[in-house]
């Protein structure tokens, strides 16, 4: 009853500031699809000059999508590096190619880097198809050889003769690649190995990688403000001293914070998810009710912390600082980016986070198409951290009533 | 120092306030406040601010808890949460929710002290007609002057039928027509059984309760009729009586 009354209560005040429902609605979906619109794109294909290079090169270069431009003098591509209208540019001198990147970006480096490398093996695999054919005919000389003998003592010699050839073709060649014994020779598929994907695709992009854990956040930041800021001016402005004046129990105000906000979380998070999948078209291989429970998980933990720290501020200014020690961190911290390369005393701070637990139960139902039951890990810790806030909001209670 | 003469009549109902001390940190706010509140009077509670008023109305709420000694409502040691539906509490500040309409806020209020339905509906309408705020009722708090938020925080207070009624500077910012009207009620309320505290640094508002309490920096310098201080002191006004006891001859 009187849960219920503060429930609808809470209901009431946010339906009156519809700014706030907007900002709890909108905004997630705004920066949802700006995210989307800069992640989403199709793969980057830098710009590279060419000077003096063979036409193979550039032939192999524009068929990886690679943006070409030719140059007389290694000058002019200089000038054109330097005025960025380059990622880089090749120089053909004495025999050799030499590359010139621009370099202050490491993602159009790399994207340079990689279409070297396939020119390499584009280059190298031309090479390589020529020396599997002179070793099939050697081969066939050797066999032929063999059987005008009518002799089996014979196979260490075709084995040292295509040695030989293998030596050759590896000096153009990946050593990887390097020819396999006479007996057996290089099948093409070597060169292109079948590649099979566990989870995700090959079509999968950075937005549906990070996407899930975007989700979480959203849930996460929006509530935790809102919350808060309610609470605290709950507090500053009196009504939780005239509140505790009536008949109410501590856990009844903690228990309709919960329900209140939470009923409203129910919807954002439907929404929010909702339209990164169907919209945005965000990867989605697991059951859209398990990601609504997590999200709802996330944002319950993130209700409960909200009012737990709001008891530590004195103004919504004050709740502001918290973004910066609560939830800035937890964003380098939630997956977002990868932790491995982090030191491993540092990783452990991963552990105290709840957004990590959220973004990878939510990364493993979206992309793994995992079931509820096999992220009941993360699920029991956002729990488990929720019951925690909720016991210390009841407890920071008394400050305002002693019984 | 005149105290009530009939103590052991109201033990049992009323208020009794003993040997109270309240800290807060090392900061003394209260001490040595013992006196008595009969049931079905109207008590007033008569100091500068700072003296420790709101500190002492909040112990007999129950919202706070004494560092020392006992405070009694109706035979019930404070502070319990179950006497809480039985007591009306108007916060000094006006506590209201800005972004609800003043229906709103009584409404939520009477359910968290248990009115339902017709009867709380009802209930709403009289307080809302008692502070003549019946035309406003659907406009938004935030839209509120001071004065209409001072009678709303009173009509919430109302909302219940308490039987102990204690009121932190009621009538500030209420013009002096509601204010009669005000007293009125609250006259009409003792008739009925009400007990009613009420803390305020005016005066003449002081003369109108049964008997008064004078508070001066968290001591309690006397207590008695606004007669029997003025008597007592041989003074012609309160304020002079104040001062008296204070240990200043005006």
């Amino acid at each position: 009853m009187r849960i219920r009354a503060l429930v609808v209560r809470i209901w009431r005040q946010l339906f009156h500031d519809k700014r706030t429902i907007a900002l709890m609605l909108i905004a997630p979906i705004f920066i949802l699809t700006l995210v989307w619109l800069v992640f989403n794109g199709s793969t980057y294909h830098p710009k590279i000059g060419l000077v003096n290079v063979p036409s193979r090169v550039s032939t192999v270069l524009q068929n990886e999508d690679a943006t070409v431009t030719k140059y007389t003098s290694t000058a002019d591509a200089l000038a054109a590096l330097k005025a960025q209208k380059l990622d880089a540019y090749i120089d053909y001198q004495s025999g050799r190619l030499q590359v010139e990147l621009e370099g202050s970006d490491p993602s159009k480096s790399k994207a340079v880097l990689l279409d070297l490398q396939k020119l390499e093996l584009k280059l190298s695999g031309e090479e390589v198809q020529q020396a599997a054919k002179a070793v099939q005919q050697l081969q066939t000389q050797v066999q032929a050889m063999a059987k005008a003998q009518a002799q089996h003592t014979g196979v260490g010699q075709p084995t040292g003769q295509t040695g030989q050839s293998g030596q050759a073709t590896g000096q153009l060649t990946q050593p990887g690649t390097q020819l396999g014994t006479a007996t057996h020779p290089a099948p093409p598929q070597l060169k292109q190995p079948t590649i099979k994907y566990l989870y995700g695709s090959a079509n999968m992009s950075s937005f549906d990688n990070f996407g899930p854990v975007l989700i979480g956040f959203f849930a996460f930041f929006f509530v935790f403000m809102v919350s808060g800021i309610s609470f605290l001016k709950e507090r500053t402005t009196g009504t939780l001293e005239r509140l505790v004046a009536t008949p109410i129990r501590r856990w009844e105000i903690v228990t309709g914070y919960v329900l209140g906000f939470g009923a409203f979380t129910t919807v954002q998070a439907a929404l929010i998810a909702w339209y990164s999948v169907d919209v945005l078209g965000m990867m989605m291989t697991g059951q859209f009710i398990s990601l609504l429970v997590v999200t709802l998980l996330l944002s319950l933990t993130a209700l409960t912390l909200g009012v737990f720290l709001s008891t530590f501020a004195n103004s919504e200014f004050q709740m502001m600082q918290f973004i910066p020690l609560i939830i800035v961190p937890q964003v380098f911290f939630s997956g977002l980016f990868n932790l491995d390369t982090m030191a491993v005393w540092l990783r452990w701070l991963s552990h105290i986070m709840p957004l990590y637990y959220g973004g990878d139960a939510l990364r493993n139902i979206m992309i793994r198409g995992e079931s509820l039951s096999s992220v009941r890990g993360d699920l029991v810790v956002l729990l488990g951290l929720s019951i925690v806030f909720m016991g210390l909001n009841v407890v920071t209670l008394r400050k305002y009533r002693k019984v | 120092m005149v105290t009530g003469e009939n103590r052991e009549a109201t033990t049992e109902r009323g208020i009794q306030v003993r040997a109270v001390e309240r800290r807060f940190g090392k900061k003394l706010v209260l001490q040595a406040i013992d006196f008595d509140i009969r049931p079905a009077e109207v008590f007033g509670l008569l100091g500068p601010s700072g003296s420790g008023k709101t500190t002492l109305v909040k112990l007999i709420a129950g919202i706070d808890e004494a560092t020392r000694g006992v405070v009694t409502v109706e035979g019930v040691q404070m502070p319990r949460r179950d006497m809480l539906g039985r007591i009306g509490y108007m916060a000094q500040s006006d506590a209201l929710y800005e972004e609800l309409t003043a229906k709103e806020n009584l409404t939520f209020f009477a359910s968290l002290f248990g009115l339902k339905g017709k009867d709380r509906a009802r209930r709403i309408e009289e307080v809302m007609e008692l502070v003549n705020l019946t035309d406003s009722s659907r406009k938004l708090v935030s839209a509120y002057s001071g004065g209409m938020k001072r009678r709303l925080s009173l009509a919430i207070a109302l909302l219940h039928r308490p039987g102990v009624l204690i009121l932190d500077e009621p009538t500030v910012g209420i013009d002096p027509v509601l204010r009669m009207a005000i007293w009125q009620e609250l006259r009409a309320m003792k008739d009925e059984g009400t007990t009613i505290v009420v803390t305020t640094h005016v005066m003449d508002e002081a003369e109108k309760c049964d008997r008064l309490g004078m508070i001066r920096d968290g001591r309690l310098i006397s207590v008695g009729s606004p007669e029997e201080l003025k008597a007592h002191t041989q003074t012609v006004n309160l304020e002079a009586a104040f001062l008296a006891y204070g240990g200043v001859r005006a």
